[in-house]
């Protein structure tokens, strides 16, 4: 098991490795000098020069790539354009935020998504599974910023029983919960949606396999046939889509945060871009790209958990 | 008092759903089987052996099939009929069965170990613990080498053969009275096949157990059974001692199936096919249903076959073979 997840961490760095360097190209071959774009049109040649020297532009190609890696290696990722401050101490601050904001979203997912699901497969083409059907349909039709207008109108405005503006306190942990409260369900009805179709169908696979026949074969009551011996193999598929899902709702955050005024990544981003803060995209495009990779990581490690040959591998 | 077979089945019928309508895949199905016996049941791909398994151990259920007719005796009790709670209770324990596909019937994220001693948890009431140890004395019995350390490991570290000696152990661990064995050969290989059947027998041997064999191998059959059943379009055609139908096989059928073994002894034949099709479920004829393909056929055979004896223990349904028609055996039983 030691040996799996050293051997999944050492995967790992390549991919971050490759992720930096198309970072590092992408803001490269992006046209314009980017002392220009900072200091404006209006700016004198020296000054242009004075900020390449201190952005590090003059030195040689290979140079720049390896202070760019290193740095972002030890967690550092320059300083905003706009604010001056260090980008992951930015970050940091409102990273609690996004994290509430994923987590919430996630363990709604789940817990609505898999019972939901199996409920489904259970009863296949009978009025039940119809209706999961259906609904799960509706609910991945429906986009963050349609579903939390609706959302904030009704339960914000209407019954007023959330907040509108989700600063929230990050001392209170009451504060926290009520405030992620409804741009969860937004981001979670989404996902549970997906996960209550991706369950119902891993469940029906796994419940045509024969060794579900097996299992009823020596007799195990049809309840622990499903619950152990179907759903401990329809998991996998699951967990691999989870895994997956959650990188989409960290993008999705983005929506999510304006519509319901939470601070987060999403917000910083939307933030840099209407000030042309470089540096500070840069930073975040790297600090995403991590996220993902590390979520990967962990689907990966539950995976070898989980699935007994996936160690062999 | 006559010995009570360890099962009997008398006139089972059993049905599927096709487009709306029940079609039999079973017709009226009858054997028994005494204790330390085996009885193979032979026949092509979709001529019911399988259902007729299926049928024995409560595995057709609606909605998609049913056991409309018949009786089904395990040990004298009838079981056609049960419910589900208390098939659960005879499945595993008093009846196991085997299937084909040892590479597939092997849940793959639960160690070989805790899938045998489910059925001794299930069953016997025994702790997780005690359920393993019996596990291991299993695995010896049916020559799984290292039995401590392979109990801890998973399907996809066993071969084909180690597999299927897993799903004898598992169908083995409650001892039941009755085992079902339905293709258990058919996808290895022929050297590992052979150890498996050595070992199904030693194994009845041993625990005085009846075997029905379901294959399509007539080579297996000659191997491992003391007695016969074909079975075609969900028909019991003929049925006898292995020696006698091996020697004077009666009804064309049979006779065909024989045919078409390849022979050694005659190196340039051309191999031998059944020629025409088994007729589909939803056409069924009234009469024998292997007319259409059938070398002999004559004026009787569109009428309905009955299964009567032409020897000790052998019986046949064809007229020609036999002589008896439908009507005939109506007077006879009168």
């Amino acid at each position: 098991m030691i040996w799996f997840i050293a051997k999944r961490l050492l995967a790992a760095v390549p991919t971050l490795l490759a992720v930096l360097t198309v970072v590092f190209i992408i803001v490269r071959i992006v046209p314009g000098d980017p002392a220009l774009v900072i200091l404006g049109d209006q700016a004198t040649a020296e000054a242009a020069a004075a900020l390449r020297t201190r952005l590090g532009l003059d030195q040689p190609m290979w140079v720049q790539y390896w202070n760019f890696v290193s740095n972002a290696l030890t967690g550092n990722f320059g300083a905003s354009l706009v604010t001056g401050r260090p980008i992951l101490e930015e970050v940091g601050a409102v990273l609690p935020h996004t994290i509430d904001l994923t987590l919430a979203s996630m363990v709604l997912g789940v817990v609505v998504g898999v019972p939901v699901g199996i409920w489904a497969a259970l009863h296949r083409n009978r009025a039940i599974d119809v209706a999961a059907r259906v609904l799960s349909l509706i609910g991945l039709s429906f986009p963050v910023f349609v579903s939390g207008i609706y959302l904030l109108l009704l339960f914000g405005l209407y019954w007023r029983l959330f907040p509108v503006i989700g600063n929230a306190d990050l001392s209170d942990p009451v504060d926290r919960l009520h405030k992620v409260v409804l741009p969860a369900v937004a981001l979670g009805l989404t996902m549970a949606a997906y996960i209550t179709r991706v369950t119902r169908s891993a469940m029906l696979h796994a419940l045509g396999e024969d060794y579900i026949r097996t299992a009823r074969a020596k007799g195990v009551p049809w309840r622990r046939v499903v619950w152990v011996h179907g759903l401990r193999n329809a998991s996998l598929p699951v967990v691999t889509v989870v895994g997956l899902y959650v990188g989409i709702l960290i993008g999705n955050s983005v929506l999510t945060e304006i519509v319901f005024n939470r601070p987060g990544l999403g917000k910083i981003i939307v933030g840099a871009l209407n000030q042309r803060d470089y540096a500070m995209l840069q930073g975040l495009m790297v600090i995403y790209c991590f996220l993902i990779v590390v979520v990967n990581l962990v689907t990966d490690l539950l995976y070898g958990v989980m699935d007994p040959r996936v160690k062999q591998a | 008092m006559l010995a009570k077979a360890a099962l009997d089945v008398e006139d089972l019928r059993t049905e599927f759903r096709i487009a709306g309508t029940w079609r039999a895949a079973v017709r009226g199905v009858s054997f028994s089987l005494e204790r330390n016996e085996t009885l193979a049941l032979v026949g092509e791909s979709g001529c019911g052996k399988s259902v007729t398994a299926l049928s024995i151990m409560g595995l057709v259920q609606p909605p998609l099939g049913r056991v409309a007719g018949g009786s089904i005796l395990l040990d004298g009790q009838e079981v056609a009929g049960l419910s589900e709670a208390q098939w659960e209770t005879l499945r595993g324990d008093r009846i196991g069965m085997i299937f084909q596909e040892p590479m597939t019937s092997l849940n793959p994220v639960m160690t070989v170990g805790d899938q045998v001693a489910e059925a001794l948890v299930i069953h016997k009431g025994l702790s997780r613990a005690a359920a393993l140890e019996k596990t291991r004395a299993l695995f010896e019995e049916v020559k799984i080498p290292s039995p401590a350390t392979r109990l801890r490991e998973y399907p996809h570290q066993f071969s084909g053969g180690m597999r299927q000696r897993v799903m004898i152990a598992m169908a083995l661990a409650c001892e039941p009275a009755v085992l079902l064995a339905d293709e258990p050969t058919t996808a290895l290989d022929v050297t590992i096949q052979a150890q498996v059947l050595g070992l199904l027998a030693d194994l009845r041997e041993r625990h005085g157990m009846a075997v029905l064999f379901i294959t399509h191998n007539l080579g297996v059959v000659a191997q491992i059974a003391d007695r016969v059943a074909v079975m075609y379009a969900g028909q019991i055609v003929e049925e006898g001692p292995v020696a006698n139908i091996f020697a004077a096989p009666a009804h064309p059928y049979t006779r065909a199936l024989f045919a078409a073994i390849p022979r050694l002894d005659q190196p340039h034949q051309a191999l031998s096919a059944i020629p025409g099709r088994v007729p589909p479920l939803d056409a069924m004829p009234v009469g024998c249903a292997f007319a259409s393909r059938c070398p002999q056929k004559r004026a009787g055979c569109e009428e309905p076959q009955v299964l009567v004896p032409i020897g000790a223990a052998h019986r046949a349904r064809c007229h020609v073979a036999t002589g008896a028609t439908a009507c005939a055996a109506a007077v006879l039983n009168e």
